[in-house]
């Protein structure tokens, strides 16, 4: 024993490892903290699950077209505790995207901004951003069919952009098409470019936790002002501080050590995401979807009308950078309570909100026609033979059922014909179906006269008062 | 701690200069613009490769090659078809990628028109409907008409074609770049 101690007194007079440890875990923090503190932290231990899991699929997986799907498969199906790692890799970063939000949330809330903790927010909205940005390139990195289009599709709305919109596309797709350099471009900015700035930043970001205080729990009437406020802070923390180990970071470990649980347990019960098909540009029946993060995203493109929709995919992004770089510079003095702040408290409710119910849409992806739809059931049709019967048929086979659901079959980007003959004349069917509309198109030229009439019929026996009759 | 230097060198500029004072802060300021400088030159030196590097695709043009995708009997009048050929600029690793895939519709007996399989909205792959006679995006629900027209949704315009020829019985597509709307 006497060994070790001298040991580790050498080490610690060489390096002065207990000074560290004694001026950064043993900084003083405002008492009360709670649990609403346990965010950035828990933030962080995902990060480095994420960094740790991250490396192991980094010994196996081939970031090259060729192979890296069925490295992808390799390590999901036959490599030992590979679909855990994928899992833990997948659920990490759902943990990042959904931890970093309510820490946002949280800091935001209690206006931890203000004087003198500007560059703690900006700083934190870079990592933010920068968080986003994994989530995008780490899905691509999966490199089956979803991944191959969502790059196509994140290329067409950077080609949007005025000016170097063609430019900032082709630099994404690292070419003129998606194809040998692509993946391996995402690939260096997912594991090394990425991942270094976030490092960087995380430094930043603690540091500045070191040199500034964390942020008291804030009291009503309590206003922050610069000239008073630094003095007064320090006097708190001489009167009443205590040291962050272990006085406070022992819910940062119980919380941190739950979210490495949960993390563990579903990515055991639930698994790693499904794989679809290897990307392949020759098939053309796929469906790109976003992972759940980004879902309320192509939600709101999805529902923005498509004369807006090049400004909203320029100004939406810009819009939220503005909302995240201005409030240290707009209102870095004053009150910190929410209670005193109703807007701050009324955005993060219409944020939360918009990104809520925009989610649910994009879950439902109502404007997207639903191809796997089956042709109606005889009980539906109401008719075995006849013009009826015709007519369900070719409600399926010319594609109607796609976009237009009969009694819950079929798809909703169009309007329900449950009961159309309720709504429009026999004419106005028919017209309809000749001339289109906005979302449909004109089916005149490609149906023939019977072929007409059959559907028309078919749309006309779609009334409630038919089936009142029995 | 690294605050002492700088007070003492402060509380000396205040005392009215010698020749020697004069001659270190001289010597300071060179030290520095020399340090900058030099480390400026060595960024430059590294970074210039490495983003030339990263942006060498956007100024290198894949040449455009005629491809060939059947033999003309291949395709029915009127039908519409999907056809694969090879990138030009495809690289030894791209695998399935170094592959693009169009849709073939002959027209004519001797007339033919491809079209991009993306989306003119936001690039996703049309699918084409025979039945229905319509290309239909699965994202958004943009249609088409057969002959690429916009026909309800969101696209902004048609189908990209791609340039196409018949040469000795075989019909040839020419390579082209990733429609970008």
């Amino acid at each position: 024993m006497r060994i070790l101690l001298q040991l580790w007194n050498w080490f610690d007079d060489r390096t002065g490892a207990s000074a560290i440890w004694r001026a950064t875990a043993g900084h003083l923090v405002p008492p009360n903290t709670g649990w609403a503190y346990v965010f950035g932290s828990a933030t962080l231990v995902a990060f480095i699950v994420q960094v740790a899991t991250g490396i192991a699929l980094a010994t196996i997986y081939v970031p090259s077209t060729a192979s890296a799907y069925s490295t992808l498969q390799f390590i999901s199906t036959q490599a030992r505790w590979g679909h855990l790692l994928r899992g833990m890799h997948y659920f990490g970063a759902s943990a990042m995207i959904l931890l970093v939000g309510i820490h946002v949330t949280r800091t935001y809330l209690m206006a931890a901004y203000k004087y003198p903790r500007e560059m703690s927010w900006l700083s934190g909205s870079v990592l933010l951003l920068l968080i986003v940005g994994m989530g995008f390139t780490g899905q691509l990195l999966r490199w089956d069919q979803v991944a191959f289009w969502s790059v196509y599709i994140a290329a067409e709305q950077a080609g949007r952009v005025p000016f170097i919109g063609k430019t900032i596309a082709h630099f994404i797709l690292a070419g003129n098409t998606v194809g040998g350099t692509t993946l391996s471009r995402f690939f260096a900015f997912h594991v090394f470019f990425i991942p270094m700035l976030i490092f960087g930043f995380i430094g930043i970001h603690l540091y500045l936790v070191l040199r500034n205080g964390i942020s008291e729990p804030p009291k009503k009437g309590h206003p922050v002002d610069p000239k008073t406020y630094r003095a007064w802070y320090e006097d708190m923390l001489k009167r009443e501080g205590h040291p962050f180990w272990p006085n406070a970071a022992w819910r940062d470990v119980v919380f941190g050590v739950a979210v490495i649980v949960v993390l563990v347990a579903l990515a055991w019960i639930v698994g790693a995401p499904h794989l679809s098909q290897p990307a392949d540009p020759t098939i053309l029946q796929a469906e790109p979807r976003p992972d759940w993060y980004l879902l309320w995203y192509f939600a709101l493109l999805a529902l923005t009308p498509p004369k807006l929709e090049s400004y909203v995919m320029i100004l939406a992004p810009l819009t939220f950078v503005l909302f995240l770089i201005l409030p240290p510079l707009l209102a870095n003095k004053g009150e910190r309570s929410a209670w005193r702040r109703p807007w701050a408290i009324g955005l993060v409710i219409t944020c939360w909100m918009m990104i809520g119910t925009l989610w649910i849409e994009g879950k439902r992806a109502p404007w997207s026609p639903d191809f796997s739809a089956e042709s109606l059931p005889a009980h539906v049709v109401n008719a075995t033979s006849g013009p009826i019967y015709e007519g369900a048929q070719l409600f399926h086979s010319k594609g109607c059922e796609y976009c237009h659901a009969i009694s819950g079959y079929g798809g909703e980007r169009g309007p329900d014909l449950t009961y159309v003959r309720d709504r429009l004349s026999a004419d106005q069917i028919t017209i309809r179906i000749v001339n289109g509309g906005v979302n449909m198109p004109a089916f005149g030229g490609t149906l023939t006269s019977s072929e007409l009439r059959n559907l028309s019929t078919f749309l006309d026996s779609r009334t409630r008062t038919q089936k009142s009759q029995y | 701690m690294n605050m002492r230097p700088d007070n003492i060198q402060a509380k000396k500029l205040q005392e009215p200069a010698s020749q020697e004072s004069r001659d270190k802060e001289m010597d300071r300021r060179f030290f520095n613009k020399l340090s900058l400088a030099l480390l400026g030159f060595a960024s430059l030196l590294v970074g210039i490769p490495i983003i030339g590097f990263l942006v060498d695709p956007l100024f290198r043009s894949a040449p455009r090659l005629w491809r060939q995708v059947g033999a003309v009997d291949d395709f029915k009048v009127g039908d519409i078809a999907e056809v694969s050929f090879d990138d030009t600029s495809a690289l030894p690793w791209a695998g399935l990628t170094g592959k693009t895939a169009a849709w073939l519709y002959r027209q004519e007996e001797q007339e033919f028109v491809a079209y991009s399989a993306n989306c003119s909205h936001l690039g996703c792959p049309v699918r084409w409907e025979s039945d229905a006679q319509f290309f239909m995006c699965p994202c958004h629900g943009g249609v088409y008409y057969k002959n690429g027209n916009v026909a309800a949704g969101p696209p902004p315009r048609g189908l990209t074609k791609y340039p196409v020829r018949v040469q000795n019985g075989q019909v040839e597509i020419l390579t082209s770049p990733a429609p970008i709307t």
